[in-house]
């Protein structure tokens, strides 16, 4: 499918590339020799500007790759959607939480809520992707990302607002 | 300070550096008043000058010789650049698909600026002068225009451009034509004045045109400073060459900006325009200055008959030149009215007139001529579109229709 692009040498200024789309509007690029860019839409007589906006080089050219790359946006987009829906928090373990001293297995935060603890953050240093046997002392903080729902539980879980997963231990 | 002036002209520097200052400061606060205005700066440039100098408010005794100096620079500065701005393959183009259309605006303006000339009783030097101030466009006023009321984009452009790159190019001719007119003293010495200012051009055009690249690369440089230096360099020096030739320095710098090309061009073009901005306002404000406003009012009559007269003419030129090009009825008027405003080629020709001799009434004239056309097509320009849409092409198709609302 070709689409026509009309150019008009303007001498001295720059170009005007002008399109006529298939709704039957016509849109005219100006692309004057400073970078400066004007989008024109032309009136119901079809020689003059109904509008004209005009554009700065950066802004010219951040629009380009939009219109250029449409597969490559609406894959973004479902991505910053997916991404949109996930909250990363920073859970503090509480000094009196039923899980402070014992293994990070015992809170079952991933079964019971869907999120998932991906670090935890102790004195200054991180212990990233920490196993079930990973020991929880008071003051950690928790890293935990999920949905909003499921981030929210786990600070319940951790704070012993709700029952724990598992009896607890002797110790 | 250690200015070349020494101990004695302590005082006159500092009355120059205070009234350059002045005039400076008061042309950048102008410039954004045209800017919040949606003006061309231009006008206003010119009615400053008229306000201060001879016959004003204030007289500026200290820095005229300056701003004279500063005017020729000016002149030669904006030159160049309009040199810069055409490559040599548009003049062709242009003057090839063009010419028509060049012959027709020629006669069409010069002939009424020759015509109220002569019937004032000026003599034939005036007529020729009149007729070129008549005659050409301001690009620079036209361009403006255009660019600030969104206009690029529109059909009309092309034509109305086409009309002002030939104008610009028959200043190429016919500026050391008037120089030479001016210069030779007896009829006897006009053929031979003019010969050689036709030959000179003549060689000038082809070197420019053929031989371009070599000029680049003699200015061609790395560095910007040595760019700038080179350009402006070879500028002066080729139009003082030119002046000496009775070719009129002007058509010099201009053939100069033509023959530079490519990267340089684009450099020379970005590193002269801040310099050109300083002298060409210099350049307007001294037509200014020496003009006393006093003698205004007594041309005023004239100028409006010569400005509605050739306004007529340039709508009817750019009408014409916008139906060539298979423009609809609104944008042939839009052309018309786009090309009225005249300036700073009419200023040149009035500076080069008065000065060769010809009657000082040029200069009250051309200012009020410039400002009027200015300001009519300002006011002329938005009534085009309320020219009931010409029947289209093809019928209009109806919008789709809306979508159900969710």
């Amino acid at each position: 499918m070709n689409v026509e692009i009309i150019n008009r040498v303007l001498p001295g200024i720059g170009v005007c590339q002008e399109v006529e789309l298939q709704s039957g509007h016509r849109l005219g690029i100006v692309t004057r020799r400073n970078g400066l860019r004007e989008i024109v839409v032309y009136d119901d007589d079809g020689d003059g500007a109904a509008m004209t906006l005009a554009l700065t080089d950066d802004e010219a050219n951040a629009l380009a790759e939009v219109l250029g790359a449409p597969k490559l946006i609406l894959r973004l987009a479902e991505l910053q959607q997916q991404a949109d829906g996930l909250v990363t928090e920073q859970l503090h373990l509480p000094a009196g939480s039923p899980y402070a001293s014992r293994p990070l297995g015992d809170t079952q935060a991933r079964t019971r809520t869907g999120a998932s603890i991906v670090a935890i953050l102790r004195q200054g240093s991180a212990f990233a992707s920490p196993t079930p046997d990973f020991v929880l002392r008071a003051g950690d903080l928790v890293v935990t990302v999920g949905t909003r729902e499921g981030v929210d539980q786990v600070g319940h879980i951790l704070a012993g607002a709700v029952g724990t997963g598992a009896p607890p231990g002797t110790g | 300070m250690y200015l070349a002036s020494g101990a004695g002209g302590d005082q006159s520097v500092a009355t120059l550096l205070i009234e350059i200052g002045a005039i400076l400061l008061a042309l950048g606060m102008l410039g954004q008043l045209a800017r919040l205005l949606h003006i061309p700066v231009i006008p206003l440039y010119l009615v400053a000058g008229l306000f201060f100098g001879h016959g004003g408010i204030i007289e500026f005794s200290a820095s005229e010789d300056f701003l004279n100096i500063s005017a020729d620079i000016g002149v030669i500065l904006l030159l160049v650049m309009l040199g810069l701005e055409y490559s040599a393959d548009e003049l062709k183009a242009s003057l090839r698909t063009q010419a028509p259309m060049g012959l027709l605006d020629g006669l069409g303006n010069a002939l009424p600026g020759a015509a109220v000339a002569l019937i004032a009783g000026w003599g034939a030097l005036a007529a020729v002068a009149l007729a070129g101030i008549t005659w050409v466009s301001s690009s620079g006023v036209i361009a403006k225009m255009l660019g600030d009321s969104g206009r690029l984009g529109n059909r009309e452009v092309p034509a109305i451009l086409g009309v002002l790159v030939l104008e610009d190019l028959m200043m190429a001719l016919y500026l050391p034509l008037l120089t030479a007119l001016l210069a030779a003293g007896g009829a006897s010495t006009v053929v031979i004045t003019v010969a050689v200012a036709v030959g000179a051009v003549a060689i000038i055009l082809v070197i420019a045109t053929r031989y371009g690249r070599f000029v680049t690369a003699l200015v061609s440089a790395h560095d910007k400073e040595s760019l700038l230096l080179g350009v402006l360099g070879l500028t002066l020096l080729v139009a003082g060459l030119a002046d000496e030739l009775k070719v009129s320095a002007a058509v010099g710098a201009f053939l100069v900006g033509i023959a530079l090309s490519g990267t340089v061009a684009e450099t020379a073009t970005e590193l002269l325009a801040p310099l050109r901005d300083v002298f060409a306002a210099a350049f307007f404000v001294t037509f200014g200055l020496s003009t006393d406003p006093g003698t205004l009012l007594p041309m005023l009559p004239l100028a409006l008959l010569l400005a509605a007269l050739t306004s007529g003419t340039k709508i009817g030129t750019g009408y014409v030149a916008a139906r060539r090009d298979g423009v609809k009825r609104r944008g042939r008027w839009r052309a018309g009215v786009a090309l009225i405003p005249r300036g700073e080629f009419s200023v040149i020709i009035a500076t080069l007139a008065v000065a060769g001799g010809v009657t000082d009434k040029l200069a009250p004239l051309t200012a009020c001529y410039v400002l009027l056309t200015i300001a009519l097509a300002g006011a002329l320009q938005k009534l085009p579109d309320r020219i009931p849409v010409s029947p289209p092409v093809s019928p209009p198709r109806s919008e789709p229709p809306s979508p159900a609302s969710v």
